[in-house]
């Protein structure tokens, strides 16, 4: 039972610094052995699959997904997005506290991860509130979410504003070696802005999030990180001056680390002008040469709220610097922010849509795109960003190829051509606006406890 | 010269031709308007339908009699007596209206982008009457009509637009439109109403009115959209008066054929002092006249009029 051999592949474990083509064996839900120990064996109903050519690494983690349960089942539920994760690769993903009701108390982290064992493909990991209902007032009861199985707290979605509150949180949260995540929004400065302000927001006479909205939450969490000597994970980052503000404090020593998800490294706020704007602008040689020759121009209308997130597609020079801080290691991981809502929430004046995209099925491909296929980075060191990087900083007994840890395998094809269409989506929601790319690399099998969760069809396997 | 889009969602689409197309078809049914009948039958038989979201006086009166005098059948429709307040979204809305066969629907919307969204799924004709702080495209192309009824040409013109420039729909359907046409934009206003990003659209900015006006053949005053504003964008309106408030003394330093135009509605004493709203060079009552004329040439065209050369058939 769940023992599978992954025969001939590129194995690539970037904690062990491990990248050779060899055998893996995973027996009883548990990583056995790589390489000769694993091609010896010859257990009659062992299931062996030829990974020649692809990729075999730790299951992919994303440490950024709205599940959206309890209470918004109509956007997504457990079952469907861990089927979603399970198709883009993922064997590990946290969940955000902002569900209805709001992850700030054990008895819905409890009902979560009971869920998540009923009807999960994929692990599922909970993170908590850092304030009582997510409303930046009260300190939730984070020693009682701890007990309860969360392995972070945040108050995703939203930003609490009160220095003090944030102070106190971080260091009662250092008791339980808790680490805290933060949305970055100064809500004073964003107001209520609805996209990147700079040339596009003034142009389309829509209201502007400026950059410093993000850069001054950046800026507080290093001031109080190093103040209370707990660890800030900020998410999602999207400017440039997030980026130099957390190079220049790791320098320093400062125990601050920062994700990035893949519209923000993508995408620029031009797109909201349409695909035309973006092509002729921002999108000119995004993915670099490596693109090769199939056609890359999807259309899109302009004001397509499936461009509107939070943070907002900010300028090129941001999504440079972002690149940048992916490739000198200022930003360690990489997630989607993965942000379903229904279509008739989003099919509204740009104003009135809720801001968020889901991401978990192009995640692995758009990384690989425009940090591998670019030659920004290796293999291993994208792989990390997905796995030891994200492990570690949420203390996951997960993230490696180790024999005797949990058998959770991606096997990939960094190289595999595909269209991302709206039919493959296994996530209840369809604001993804990727949809017609063209798209490079994809996982074709993704294995939870030696259990293969998700394995692409012969017929999609040629292309 | 053709026409050919079915919807008007904004001047920065249009080329210099098409807003020509669109000014000489004008022109062609202002000369209707001057007849002892002043109706044609162009738009017999078709419905049009004031999809105003946001509320507004002068734009649906203007284009309600501009649809009587095509003799189409005209419906309003406010966001007071609508189901929005009932929780039924914009699409559902407009189908519902496409349902009654409306051949045009012309929408005015606090939200930015509603006539393009709206345009993406509807059948109909699409007129953006004013959506949030982007377009408001046929008030710049009466303002533009005006301006070269006046002037006679609009190429190497001075045009100065002078007051708040962030919240405003009528300054950028302005701006776009003058620049394709040839001439020379400078806003003015606090540089909190009149960001530097604004030069990117190829316009000048200026925080000195002095120096804003004086070379302006065209000062074009917008008033504080307060119902869009953030708090904090000025002191006090005292100081705005003081500081960008059109006054006397500031008339002394224009050109003396220089036009002053304003969108409406205007704040008497605020942006622009009461006596000079009335004076000789203020364009603003013809700005609305000639309103009228654009607006049927705008229903005209989007409904398949290809341009002036058949309004002496119509």
């Amino acid at each position: 039972m769940n023992s599978l051999l992954l025969a001939g592949g590129r194995v690539i474990d970037p904690a062990s610094r491990f990248d050779a083509v060899a055998d893996l064996l995973v027996s009883d839900g548990k990583i056995a052995a790589i390489g000769e120990g694993a091609s010896a064996q010859k257990f009659a109903d062992l299931e062996r699959v030829d990974v020649s050519g692809l990729v075999v690494c730790p299951g992919l983690i994303d440490l950024h997904v709205h599940l959206r349960e309890p209470g918004q089942s109509a956007k997504e539920t457990i079952a469907t997005g861990t089927a979603a994760a399970a198709r883009g690769g993922f064997t590990s993903i946290v969940c955000m506290p902002n569900t209805s009701p709001t992850i700030d108390n054990p008895g819905t982290v409890v009902l979560i991860h009971e869920k998540a064992e009923r009807e999960g493909l994929v692990n599922v990991y909970v993170t908590g509130a850092i304030s009582k209902n997510i409303d930046g007032k009260e300190m939730a009861p984070i020693g009682s979410l701890k007990q309860a199985g969360v392995v972070a707290i945040t108050d995703d979605g939203h930003c609490v504003q009160d220095n003090e509150l944030m102070r106190r949180a971080l260091e009662y949260a250092k008791m339980f070696d808790l680490p805290v995540m933060d949305h970055c929004q100064d809500y004073s400065l964003v107001t209520d802005g609805v996209m990147h302000e700079g040339y596009w927001s003034t142009a389309l006479g829509l209201r502007g999030w400026p950059a410093a909205g993000e850069e001054m939450i950046v800026a507080r969490n290093i001031l109080l990180a190093e103040l209370t000597g707990t660890r800030v994970h900020c998410q999602h980052l999207s400017t440039a001056g997030s980026v130099q503000l957390l190079r220049e404090a790791r320098k320093r020593g400062v125990p601050i680390s920062g994700e990035a998800c893949p519209h923000h490294f993508v995408l620029t706020d031009a797109a909201i002008a349409g695909s035309e704007k973006f092509w002729a602008t921002d999108g000119q040689g995004i993915f670099g040469s490596g693109s090769g020759s199939a056609p890359m121009c999807p259309a899109w209308p302009s004001y397509d709220t499936n461009f509107k997130m939070n943070p907002p597609l900010r300028s090129a020079r941001d999504r440079e610097a972002i690149l940048e801080g992916l490739v000198d290691g200022t930003l360690e991981i990489l997630g989607s922010d993965h942000a379903p809502h229904c279509d008739y929430e989003k099919e509204v004046e740009f104003d009135y849509a809720p801001f968020g995209i889901t991401g978990l099925e192009t995640e692995l491909a758009l990384s690989l795109m425009q940090l591998y296929h670019t030659k920004r980075l290796g293999l291993a060191d994208l792989i990390a960003k997905f796995t030891v990087a994200p492990a570690r900083l949420l203390g996951l007994p997960k993230g490696v190829l180790r024999p005797g840890a949990d058998g959770d395998v991606t096997v990939f094809d960094p190289d595999r051509e595909w269209t991302f269409e709206r039919e493959q989506t296994a996530s209840k929601s369809y604001n993804s606006p990727f949809y017609g790319w063209w798209l490079r690399g994809k996982a074709v099998m993704t294995v939870v406890g030696g259990k293969v969760v998700w394995r692409e069809r012969e017929a999609e396997v040629t292309v | 010269m053709s026409w050919k889009r079915k919807h008007l969602l904004d001047i920065e689409s249009l080329t210099a031709d098409e807003i020509h197309t669109v000014l000489d078809t004008a022109r062609a049914f202002k000369a209707v308007s001057a007849r002892a009948i002043k109706k044609v039958p162009a738009l017999r038989g078709k419905t049009v339908v004031n999809l105003f979201i946001e509320p507004s006086t002068r734009t649906r009166i203007s284009f309600e009699l501009a649809a009587q005098r095509l003799t189409a059948d005209i419906v309003n429709f406010t966001a007071e007596a609508s189901s929005l307040k009932k929780g039924e979204t914009l699409k559902d809305t407009a189908r519902n209206l496409e349902a009654l066969n409306a051949d045009i629907i012309i929408i005015r919307h606090s939200a930015t982008g509603a006539p393009h969204f709206l345009a993406r799924f509807l059948n109909a004709s699409v007129i953006n009457a004013g959506d949030g702080a982007h377009e408001h495209p046929t008030q710049a192309l009466l303002d533009t009509f005006t301006i070269l009824e006046k002037k006679g040409r609009i190429a190497g013109l001075n045009v100065t637009i002078l007051g708040d420039i962030l919240y405003s729909r009528v300054a950028r359907s302005n701006i776009w439109a003058l620049l394709k046409l040839g001439a020379r934009v400078t806003l003015c206003g606090p540089a909190t109403l009149v960001p530097k990003v604004f030069e990117q659209m190829g316009c000048r900015v200026s925080y000195n009115v002095e120096e804003a006006i004086a070379d302006a053949d065209i000062i074009n005053l917008l008033r504080i959209q307060h119902e869009r504003q953030r708090q904090t964008m000025f002191p006090s309106l005292n100081e705005y008066i003081s500081l960008f408030g059109l006054n006397r003394k500031r008339l002394a330093l224009i050109k003396p054929d220089a036009l002053i135009m304003h969108p409406g509605p205007i704040n008497r004493g605020v942006e622009i002092d009461s006596e000079i709203a009335d004076c000789h060079r203020s364009v603003i009552l013809e700005q609305v006249t000639n309103g009228l004329a654009v607006r049927m040439a705008v229903l005209f065209l989007v409904n398949g009029g290809k341009g002036p050369q058949e309004i002496g058939a119509a």
